[in-house]
């Protein structure tokens, strides 16, 4: 394609979406509350697995042993553990060590009070194991695989936190693909009546031209152009307010939750935008060029 | 050379527009179609620019077979053709000047070339000083000669003309007739459908009457057709 062909259909393209501002407009609009409700979602979604994450690095499931079993059966248990494949790390931690971690966290200064147990060592049966999973998903399975091993008499999780943020993360999800689909098929509506108008518009000329010897490429391409650029705008607007709306959220919780904030992590805008854009712009830029594209090769004989 | 063998149009509600057609054009011939309102003539025009397909027969342009021509084939076709109509056809936001480019600019010509080709086209019509002017701010010959530049520019074989002077007075019917007459000299092979028999009568070519789709007359001045 010649440049100056280029720069005719983008011109065109660009006229059409002038002379019909009000239609252009509203599928913009349309398609710019589709692409913010995407960021939004998008943004939530992140933030949140990233908490799952950090959640799953930190919680993790402890198993207590019954009373009187040897440490060798214990490690046993601890070497079927570790062969889950589910299983990221399990660390056995003996009695002696719980018994020192303890004094370290509860005797803080006062070593000498600890002095008094001497020998005698009050968690002699709380060999235990800390098993950290590789995703939180796996979590109740594992639990209840845990169960069926008689030796185990105890297991310490978190049932909540980790795998609530996971399930709420996943209907999340859900929930905004759903309303996503709706937005995107009212815009690729909207989208195609304004293309309808606008070869609507251009009858005459689309006439001449196919008696000139245009080629239908040549007719059809300004009204795909016009698609995609009302797509581009309609990503770009959301796009951009959703940046500095991020920013000033995040910087608002910080200083509001600031207390919180070794809870609350939130992924620095930074990360999380190349690749917004690029979905983003997927998204407007698709809906746009298939929305004429469809509408012009049915209503536009060439 | 245009070669139209048994040709018949019939369209869908049943008309028959044209029946058994028979016409050779030579190259660089100047032709009138005759015939009165509904006779065929435009039929026959749509025909050559392959707007519509004949029912049966074979149209052969230039060594083409319009028939078997495919589609994706059709828009290079017309650019071998020029073609003039009654109503105009000018775009109306545009200047006379953007008119006869958009013909080239459409087909993707550089913008060097149309420079060239634009100003040579509206001198050639005579309009050089209107090339800024916008089609409702001239007279209706002028902007018949817009469409004749515009259907020039890209430089055809054969220059069609649907009733150039339907909507014109005789006096620049006259005028529109001599421009024709020169593009003709130029080379370019010139068909003009008309109403008059003054026109015809004036010009002394060759001149193909059709009745109700038939041929009636291709021997000289259509004489034996009265108008109306
Ligand atoms: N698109 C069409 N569909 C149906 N009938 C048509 C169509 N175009 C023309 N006709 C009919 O075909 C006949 C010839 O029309 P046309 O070629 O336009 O005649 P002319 O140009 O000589 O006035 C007329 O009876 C007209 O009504
Ligand atoms: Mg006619």
């Amino acid at each position: 394609m010649r440049i100056s062909t280029f720069f005719y259909c983008l011109k065109e393209g660009i006229k059409n979406i002038g002379r019909n501002i009000w239609f252009s407009l509203a599928s913009a609009a349309i398609i710019s509350a589709c692409i913010f409700l995407f960021c939004l979602f998008f943004a939530l979604t992140a933030n949140v697995q990233y908490m799952v994450r950090m959640a799953e690095s930190t919680v993790g499931i402890t198993v207590f042993f019954d009373e009187g079993i040897s440490e060798a059966e214990i490690l046993a248990i601890g070497d079927s553990i570790r062969e889950r494949s589910e299983v990221k790390e399990a660390r056995y931690i003996s009695a002696e060590e719980a018994w020192e971690n303890f004094q370290k966290e509860y005797f803080k200064g006062m070593e000498e009070l600890a002095e008094g147990f001497a020998d005698d060592n009050p968690l002699a049966d709380s060999a235990s194991y800390e098993i950290y999973l590789k995703s939180i998903d796996d979590q109740a399975g594992m639990v209840e695989w845990l169960d069926t091993i008689p030796e185990i008499r105890k297991i310490n999780y978190s049932s909540d936190t980790a795998s609530g943020l996971s399930n709420f993360n996943r209907m999340l999800g859900l929930l905004s693909a759903v309303i996503i689909i709706i937005l995107l098929a009212v815009a690729a509506f909207l989208i195609s009546n304004t293309i309808m108008t606008a070869a609507a518009f251009r009858r005459d000329e689309n006439k001449i031209m196919r008696l000139i010897g245009a080629t239908g490429f040549m007719i059809r391409a300004p009204f795909v152009v016009e698609g995609i650029v009302i797509g581009f705008v309609g990503a770009a607007i959301p796009l951009i307010s959703v940046y500095f709306l991020y920013r000033s959220a995040v910087a608002y919780m910080m200083e509001k939750f600031g207390i919180l904030s070794n809870l609350m992590e939130f992924i620095p805008i930074q990360e999380i935008f190349p690749e917004m854009v690029a979905v983003a712009m997927m998204l407007g830029v698709g809906i746009g060029f298939v929305g004429s594209f469809f509408t012009i090769r049915r209503h536009l004989k060439v | 050379m245009i070669e139209i063998t048994d040709l018949n149009k019939v369209y869908k509600a049943g008309t028959r527009a044209l029946k058994n057609v028979n016409i050779t054009i030579e190259d660089g011939e100047f032709v009138f179609i005759m015939g009165r309102s509904g006779s065929g003539k435009s039929t026959l025009m749509k025909l050559l620019l392959k707007e519509t397909e004949p029912t049966s027969g074979r149209i052969i342009v230039n060594d083409m077979d319009l028939t078997r021509m495919p589609r994706r084939y059709v828009p290079k076709y017309r650019r071998r053709l020029g073609v003039v109509f009654q109503d105009f056809r000018l775009l109306k936001d545009k200047t006379v000047y953007e008119n006869v480019a958009f013909a080239q600019r459409v087909i993707g010509v550089p913008i060097r070339t149309i420079r060239e080709n634009v100003p040579e086209m509206l001198r050639l019509v005579g309009l050089s000083s209107k090339y800024k002017s916008y089609p409702n701010e001239l007279s209706g010959g002028e902007q018949q000669r817009v469409a004749i530049a515009r259907a020039l520019v890209n430089s055809p074989e054969i220059l069609l003309a649907d009733e150039p002077t339907g909507n014109l007075d005789a006096h620049n019917s006259m005028e529109i007739m001599g421009l024709l007459e020169k593009i003709n000299d130029r080379g370019t092979t010139v068909i003009v459908v008309t109403h008059s028999q003054e026109i015809v009568s004036q010009m002394g070519r060759r001149v193909i009457t059709l009745d109700r789709g038939i041929v009636l007359d291709d021997s000289g001045e259509g004489g034996i057709y009265d108008e109306n």
